[in-house]
């Protein structure tokens, strides 16, 4: 234990010098507006998350809110098609942006003199885009390449997708980011317009800045910019609860592929959605006690010791919206079946269930949760990132300031007590990709085992 | 595990890694010396973060494996299983119980141990012996081998179901032809199937020698705190020397079409050819124009032409891999498969009118200022900054390389670029690779 306490005695020093605060404001038409400065190298990232994604879509409207990300780049009252990118590109900048399940997010990342560039920008495309049609259809070609080129042509993608839409029932976490492919087929520019009219608005937003400048400074670029625009009244979106299950589900996937693929999910709780609040964090430990690096139990008993996986993971997203799964997924070894790797993975999760994990392994993990958190200091791109997605799943920034502590309270009791809560078998889904023939020809006789691998 | 970010386009230019610039702003502070068997060590102090990397990279990449393809990584990938008196369970527990990451794995040119660790004494010492004995004493236990070798082959069959790597490699293999640049890193199911324990003995005893390293080091320490450091981690090391340079790549003389059929939605297309060294005469003009062709992301002109005026694909790009000897130059796309033919024409069509015209200088200047605007964004974190570190002493460039990167690129002129691509770009002796279904395999394709 000793070596932990002077690590964490370490980390405060350095933590209080280089993770300065975190200051805030909220301008008058709602945007929440969040600063930290950086001083260590002389650039500027700056974020816009809007508090909406896949998980606010609903049936034939899925997609939307990725294919409306695409058309952010696509001319706005000032701005031709592209032009938004040109010149950041011509300052310098990186950019980009990204849709998840609870929110979709802009960024630019910039010397800091550029800074109000980029608010400029993004303050125009906040309330006026142009969604002209013809562009929309183009863009809305190329996202069907991109659905095609991580999904369809992807059979451990494929099985992903269609386990997630098996495991939940009214969740919208059923819902593909990307869409259903008849969704995408069917979307109009019309859908797109009531979509971002309906959430692309000063309070349904969070801006995030970190970099080398000061607070005051951005607030008030902050509120030149983006303190004209108007809000929007915005309606929370409906809770969607999912519905208890009631018995273990399973699928088999056929997909054109070499090798077999397994995922195992188990419904589970969030932060702030009942439970013992402790309950996420335990949730998250457990994960580290499985896959939390090479020395943890998926890599020594299942890659190193019994040779059963090729590959295991354990998933568990502490920062979400809504309740989602604690997630197992591997492919077995050669000479290794489906069957038998899932049996190895049930063994596993039946052993957290019945002992206590040991000091010495919650003592690394508790290390290894403090030393990534000082590593991800070395990106100024990252901390705004983390304050951005704390902001959109509704849980707040300053659970930032927490969340280490919390994590580092979670005991060994704690962790069996939520395996022994969620990870029991009525709350499961399993999916099996079953490799079918590449060339279309031969079927094959045990497309679920290790025994066709050729040699 | 599943991410649940789309990213709106792939960053093409992501791939030319290294280039880093401007005219007005110096890069960080590079002191370098020798160890005393004979590495070369380049070291940044950084110290507002309780944090260290190390790169360790030695000219033991796979364009050193002969006929044994994928000797180099897996042997790479062997050095964090064991050592010494420990099992890989021990050097696993005693890298992470102390929060300390360590990956080793090798490209075509490199082998690289990569290492993060926090600073505190303790801590370090603890990880340093362990990366020191790793690398000296590695185990190669037969046991471990015979794990490691066995998911590789799965890894190299789940290769096999994704379009993109197939065509990958595949088009690698029609630039290089018998050059050990056209193998991949990751070898064959063949090649793995056949390697022993005393091939990667062997050639852990030929490479991994003092004289064959440099340690790149950035980091909360002090000078002599990183001389130390480097003289810990080399001391178990012979001294040994560099291997012989690699042969030079062969041109390309005629235009080569391999089509593949796969089950795919997509078709993927690769067309390119040999490239440039990383210390080529025309690498300014070469890597400039390419940034205005398709390095560029969302503003390139292959972007341009192929995804925001026509919709033909989510990625699009072309780039300049520069290596010892002259690396690929690559531009590809992914598309439908009943619009391949025209998408690849469109490609085409772009990469050949940049490389009779080159630039027009609207677009050199506004590279010029993408380029060298960005130049504070590119050493803005210890992990970039240690990776350039390491390509800097691997490659031998200057090191004022980072300082002087903007001023080079802002003295490229259009008519360099036109130039430079006249004489160094051919389309019509492209190697193409075309992955997907044979039915839908344009009529007038030749094989």
């Amino acid at each position: 234990m000793k070596s932990i306490l002077i690590l964490l005695g370490v980390l405060v020093t350095h933590l209080a010098v280089a993770g300065s605060q975190v200051h805030e404001k909220v301008l008058d038409n709602g945007l929440k507006v969040l600063m930290k400065p950086d001083h260590r190298a002389p650039i500027v990232t700056s974020q816009v998350w809007y508090k909406v994604g896949s998980s606010y879509e609903h049936g034939g409207l899925t997609g939307i809110s990725h294919v409306l990300e695409h058309m952010m780049f696509k001319g706005s009252e000032r701005l031709a098609p592209g032009e938004f990118s040109r010149i950041i590109a011509e300052n310098g900048g990186d950019e980009n942006a990204f849709t998840g399940r609870d929110y979709t997010a802009y960024f630019q990342t910039l010397a800091k003199d550029r800074l109000e560039i980029a608010f400029e920008l993004e303050a125009e495309r906040m309330r006026n885009l142009t969604l002209p049609k013809e562009e929309f259809l183009k863009e809305l070609e190329v996202v069907k390449e991109e659905r095609r080129l991580r999904t369809e042509d992807d059979p451990e993608s494929l099985t992903f997708e269609q386990f997630n839409a098996t495991a939940y029932e009214a969740s919208p976490y059923r819902i593909p980011i990307i869409g259903w492919a008849d969704d995408l087929e069917h979307l109009q520019v019309g859908d797109l317009r009531a979509w971002y009219r309906r959430w692309y608005a000063p309070n349904n937003a969070t801006l995030v800045v970190v970099g080398d400048l000061e607070p005051e400074t951005v607030f008030l670029l902050a509120e030149k910019h983006f303190g004209p625009l108007k809000s929007e009244q915005v309606l929370p979106p409906k809770p969607r609860g999912e519905p208890a299950q009631r018995g273990e589900k399973r699928i088999r996937v056929k997909a054109p592929a070499k090798e077999p693929y397994l995922i195992l999910g188990y419904k589970a709780t969030a932060l702030g959605h009942g439970g013992e609040p402790w309950e996420p964090y335990a949730l998250e430990m457990l994960a580290s006690v499985l896959d939390g690096g090479s020395s943890a139990r998926f890599s020594r008993e299942l890659v190193r010791g019994t040779r059963v996986a090729a590959s295991a993971s354990a998933d568990y997203g502490l920062f979400t919206r809504l309740p989602a799964m604690f997630l197992i997924d591997g492919t077995p070894a050669r000479g290794h079946t489906l069957e038998a790797l899932e049996r190895a993975f049930r063994a596993q999760v039946e052993r957290v269930r019945r002992e206590p994990v040991t000091a010495s392994e919650l003592e690394r993990i508790r290390t290894q949760v403090v030393a990534h958190r000082i590593y991800k200091q070395d990106s100024v791109f990252y901390k705004a990132m983390r304050l951005g997605l704390l902001e959109s799943v509704g849980l707040g920034w300053p659970l930032l300031e927490q969340y280490i502590e919390h994590l580092r309270r979670v005991t060994p009791e704690q962790i069996r007590a939520v395996a022994r809560k969620y990870l029991v078998e009525d709350k499961l889904t399993v999916a099996l990709l079953e490799p079918q023939p590449m060339d279309g020809k031969q079927p094959r006789s045990n497309a679920a085992g290790g025994h066709s691998h050729a040699h | 595990m599943r991410t649940d970010k789309i990213r709106i386009f792939s960053i093409a230019c992501a791939l030319l890694g290294f280039a880093v610039a401007s005219a007005a702003e110096a890069g960080p502070r590079i002191e370098t010396w020798e160890t005393t068997k004979g590495a070369r060590v380049l070291f940044v102090a950084a110290p507002d973060l309780p944090i260290l990397d190390v790169r360790l990279v030695f000219d033991a990449g796979s364009a050193r494996d002969g006929k044994h393809s994928g000797l180099a990584s897996l042997t790479a990938n062997m050095l964090t299983q064991g050592a010494g008196e420990w099992d890989a369970n021990t050097v696993a527990e005693r890298i992470e119980s102390v929060g300390a990451e360590f990956s080793a794995g090798a490209a075509r040119d490199m082998a690289t141990l990569s290492l993060r660790t926090l600073t505190e004494r303790s801590v370090l010492d603890k990880v340093l012996k362990t990366l020191a004995k790793s690398l000296s004493e590695p185990r190669f236990a037969e046991t471990d081998f015979e794990r490691v070798r066995e998911n590789r082959l799965v890894a190299l069959r789940q290769d096999e179901q994704d379009p993109g790597t197939v065509g990958s490699k595949a088009i690698y293999r029609r630039v290089f032809g018998t050059h050990p640049y056209a193998a991949d890193p990751a070898g064959t199911l063949e090649t793995i199937s056949t390697l022993k324990r005393e091939d990667l003995v062997e050639f852990h005893r030929r490479y991994y020698v003092a004289g064959n390293a440099v340690v790149a080091i950035v980091g909360a320490l002090s000078r002599e705190q990183a001389e130390n450091l480097a003289e810990r981690l080399t001391a178990g090391l012979d001294t040994g020397e560099p291997p012989p340079e690699l042969p030079p790549v062969p041109k390309l003389s005629d235009p080569i079409l391999e089509r593949l059929d796969f089950p795919s939605t997509q078709t993927h297309v690769f067309a390119g050819q040999p490239g440039m060294r990383r210390l080529d005469p025309d690498y300014f003009p070469l890597y400039v124009g390419n940034h205005i062709l398709g390095g560029s992301g969302l503003v390139s002109l292959l972007m341009d032409e192929v995804r925001e005026k026509r919709g033909l694909s989510y990625s699009v790009y072309s780039y300049f891999l520069p290596l010892s000897e002259r690396g690929p130059f690559l531009a590809g796309l992914q598309t439908k498969n009943d619009q391949a033919a025209a998408a690849r024409e469109v490609l085409m069509n772009t990469v050949r009118r940049f490389q009779e015209k080159g630039p027009t200088e609207d677009e050199l200047a506004a590279a010029v200022k993408h380029i060298t605007g960005g130049f504070p964004l590119r050493i803005a974190s210890n992990a970039k900054i240690v990776s350039y570190l390491a390509v800097i002493g691997f490659y031998g460039l200057p090191l004022d390389y980072l300082d002087r990167f903007g001023e080079r690129v802002s003295q490229v002129r259009a008519e360099q670029i036109r130039d430079a691509f006249n004489r160094r770009v051919h389309p019509d002796r492209f190697a193409t690779v075309i992955v997907g279904p044979r039915k839908d395999w344009a009529p007038d394709a030749g094989e």
